[in-house]
């Protein structure tokens, strides 16, 4: 049993801290794309905005794209909720809020990244410097994860921290997919053609597998390959089948724990059978842009249903 | 003349109860212990051991500094103290069964029914009430301090909502850390109890219709309050539930907290959040803090909170002179520690007598804390008296004024090695079927030469405090 309040701070906390990492990871991407343009890229870095799904926000402040910008805008700027600096404060805040349910390693995790992160991103960072701040941020969240991971109990304290992730985790890996291939892909025929291409790269360094996608398929980037890693892979530890074989695991504990299954024990389970049962061409045939804009619908939809199962709403 | 000194005698001679950690001391390296004193910076810091200041956005939240040279307290010292605050402690609660029920102590002519007529912590809600136990003030945090080898003064009961206990504790937390070998050769009475003991004093004062352990919860402000890692660690340490308002609610007749497994009833509530923000149905209605309704559960005998409403009547400062009448009432005997010589400005030959001696004074608002709106005569300019001088005259009532008192010192880490500041000490007590004291308490430390305001709100530090076991 925990207060519906802690639940939600624990969840929210995740989210955050996940949505930071993933912050990092795009503004990197979207560095390797404008290396390999001669101007200042405008297009990359507005479709990263895209992806991390706050160019509304963006457009509403400024004019022009370029990495200057978009970078600062999505470290530092506190207006944009969804900057590294603002999730870590947000995780941070949750974190003080539920600190009874953390371990002092996990707390002193996050405490220790929201200093050195308040510290290193409270002035303007030099494009130059830019590689080695998110590497840092990488890092901090790394050590967060190593600190739970290696100290908390795996209770409900640990099941709705990890929903929170995975639920996160899923959004976003279904929106940087969505976005690039509608940037990517005009046309459906080049669906299947092997493209040497940097952009493509970008997608999987968004999501931090690069390199493993050459372990698992081929050195050449594939659109169709690329799709199947980050939607039905169920090793590639971003891929929707994860996330969901996650989110579904942790809410069955809580179900076992509680002896009560709720509405989103159906919805999560039904969408994770999709997942399983599902080949990348009939999801390319019924039209990818459909299946993965249904998805981020569902996840949102899943995290209400969760909210309000176990009394956070 | 020099202040009293507890490591130092005037001589040069150091006191006993300090010998051995002075001889620690003289083979210490300097630097070594600068280092120590950055490491437990450090500790803290990175442990968020955090106070908020209220209306200083630059430092939304900082560190209470800590001194790494222990304060020491022989055995002895301590029983005299420990009994004398026992005393105090059950005064302090009968007094508050009296004046909510027969009042005999103003029908003996001891105190004035003035005091209570006009006075907004005393409260009517409460009147003719009995909580679980018979227990008003749970917890509470007695502030002490020493001008003499033998001379003791309680400068304040906190009554209320005392706070610090968790700096006492990682005080020793962090101290242990630090200097193990120390631990070693000084053997120090242990504080690391208090969360176990505070769980089992709450536990005893459940109401009579719980059944089976009592669910205990700790309830907060919020993370905004400059107290709220102290409310965070203690439910931590204890085991229980930190709750806001927002968490509770009332269903049939109980205090319930909304969780991921539906509602459940909670029977004691150790609240962190002030009287008149508890219940807006009863007490203000702006408050957001509380839980609507939670006083009718209370009169009803449905929840035990701790500590109870209108216990701060009993430690205001109007009734603080009357001090040594109420133990002496209640327990039949003299007080064994001794208030500080208290002038009540609401009299006007006292009034003169203030006025004419403000620069040798230190006058205190009845109703402050914190140190705020306080007058330190011989610390204070001439324009600073004049200028409280008129407020005082405006509104004598609210004021009362006691002797500058020559605080204790003990040594602290300065940049040039050992100095001496002023010390007061909070021991903390805990009452219920028993009475629990955990030896020692929370030295706080004006870090400022000459200083006499010890409160973290205005430069104060803190020491860990040791009771030898001896």
């Amino acid at each position: 049993m925990l207060l519906g309040r802690t639940a939600n701070g624990l969840y929210w906390m995740f989210r955050y801290i996940e949505r930071a990492e993933n912050m990092a990871r795009l503004i990197d991407a979207g560095l390797r794309m404008a290396l390999t343009k001669t101007s200042d890229a405008p297009e990359e870095w507005s479709s990263v905005l895209m992806s991390a799904g706050v160019k509304i926000g963006y457009d509403s402040k400024y004019k022009e794209y370029n990495a200057s910008l978009v970078s600062d805008f999505l470290l530092r700027d506190l207006s944009n909720p969804s900057s590294v600096m603002a999730c870590v404060e947000t995780a941070r805040s949750n974190a003080r809020m539920v600190r009874t349910a953390l371990t002092r390693e996990a707390w002193e995790s996050v405490n220790e990244t929201w200093m050195v992160l308040k510290s290193t991103l409270a002035s303007i960072i030099p494009e130059t410097d830019l590689p080695r701040v998110l590497d840092q941020i990488k890092r901090e969240t790394a050590i967060i994860r190593g600190a739970f991971h290696g100290t908390m109990l795996r209770n409900e304290i640990f099941n709705f921290a990890r929903i929170g992730t995975f639920i996160e985790r899923a959004d976003n890996t279904a929106r940087i997919l969505d976005v690039k291939y509608y940037v990517l892909l005009p046309s459906i025929s080049y669906v299947g053609t092997t493209l040497d291409n940097f952009q493509w790269e970008s997608i999987l360094r968004s999501v931090s597998a690069h390199r493993s996608y050459r372990w698992v398929y081929d050195v050449e980037y594939n659109p169709v390959n690329i799709a199947d890693y980050l939607i039905l892979n169920s090793r590639m530890p971003r891929s929707l089948n994860f996330c969901y074989s996650n989110i579904v695991d942790n809410l069955k504990y809580l179900a076992l724990d509680y002896g009560k299954r709720h509405e989103c024990h159906d919805m999560s389970e039904g969408i994770m059978t999709r997942l399983e049962n599902n080949e990348i061409r009939t999801i390319f045939d019924n039209g990818l842009h459909e299946f993965l804009s249904d998805l981020i619908y569902q996840t949102n939809s899943l995290s209400s249903k969760i909210a309000h199962a176990y009394n956070f709403d | 003349m020099k202040p009293f000194d507890e490591m130092i005698k005037t001589g040069g001679e150091v006191r006993p109860p300090y010998e051995q950690l002075k001889c620690w001391l003289d083979t210490q390296n300097p630097e070594r212990l600068a280092q120590k004193s950055l490491d437990a910076e450090n500790v803290f810091r990175k442990t968020g051991i955090t106070f908020a200041v209220y209306g200083d956005e630059e430092a939304a939240e900082r560190l209470i500094p800590f001194d790494i040279i222990p304060r020491i307290i022989t055995g002895n010292e301590w029983r005299r103290l420990s009994q004398g605050i026992e005393q105090r402690v059950m005064a302090l609660n009968a007094f508050l069964d009296d004046i909510y029920h027969r009042q005999e102590i103003i029908r003996a002519g001891r105190i004035p029914r003035e005091l209570f007529t006009h006075n907004d912590a005393y409260l009517p809600e409460m009147v003719g009430f009995r909580p679980p136990g018979n227990v008003y003030t749970h917890i509470i945090g007695v502030d002490i301090v020493r001008t003499e080898e033998n001379q003791f003064y309680v400068l304040e009961d906190n009554a209320r909502t005392p706070s610090g206990v968790s700096y006492m504790l990682e005080n020793r937390e962090t101290m242990m850390q630090l200097f193990p070998e120390l631990f070693q050769q000084i053997k120090v009475r242990p504080v690391e109890t208090y969360p176990k003991l505070l769980r089992q004093s709450l536990a005893a004062v459940a109401p009579p219709g719980c059944k089976g352990t009592p669910t205990i919860a700790v309830l907060t402000p919020g993370i905004y309050n400059s107290a709220y890692f102290e409310h965070a660690f203690l439910a931590d340490q204890m085991g229980v539930e930190l709750v806001e308002g927002s968490d509770l609610k009332i269903e049939n007749g109980k205090v319930v907290m909304r969780t991921t497994e539906g509602n459940r009833a909670i029977d004691v509530l150790y609240r962190r959040v002030d009287d008149s923000f508890l219940d807006p149905l009863t007490f203000r209605r702006d408050s957001a803090l509380g839980v609507a309704g939670i006083m009718d559960v209370y009169r009803s005998g449905n929840i035990t909170i701790a500590n109870a409403p209108g216990t701060g009547i009993a430690d205001d400062k109007a009734l603080y002179s009357y001090m040594p009448e109420i133990v002496e009432f209640y327990t039949g005997r003299k007080a064994i520690l001794e208030n500080v010589p208290t002038h009540r400005c609401s009299e006007p030959d006292t009034l003169k007598y203030v006025l004419e001696n403000l620069s040798d004074l230190v006058v205190k608002e009845v109703h402050g804390s914190g140190g705020y709106g306080m007058l330190v005569g011989p610390a204070a300019s001439k324009k600073e008296c004049e200028a409280f001088a008129l407020k005082l005259k405006a509104n004598p009532k609210n004021y009362i004024a006691q002797p500058t008192l020559a605080l204790s010192t003990t040594p602290i880490m300065t940049e040039k090695g050992l100095a001496p500041r002023h010390v007061d000490l909070r021991p903390f007590v805990l009452v219920s079927d028993r009475i629990r004291i955990t030896p020692g308490g929370l030295t706080r430390v004006a870090l400022k030469e000459g200083s006499l305001v010890v409160n973290s709100s205005q430069g104060g530090g803190t020491k860990d405090t040791w009771v030898l076991d001896d």
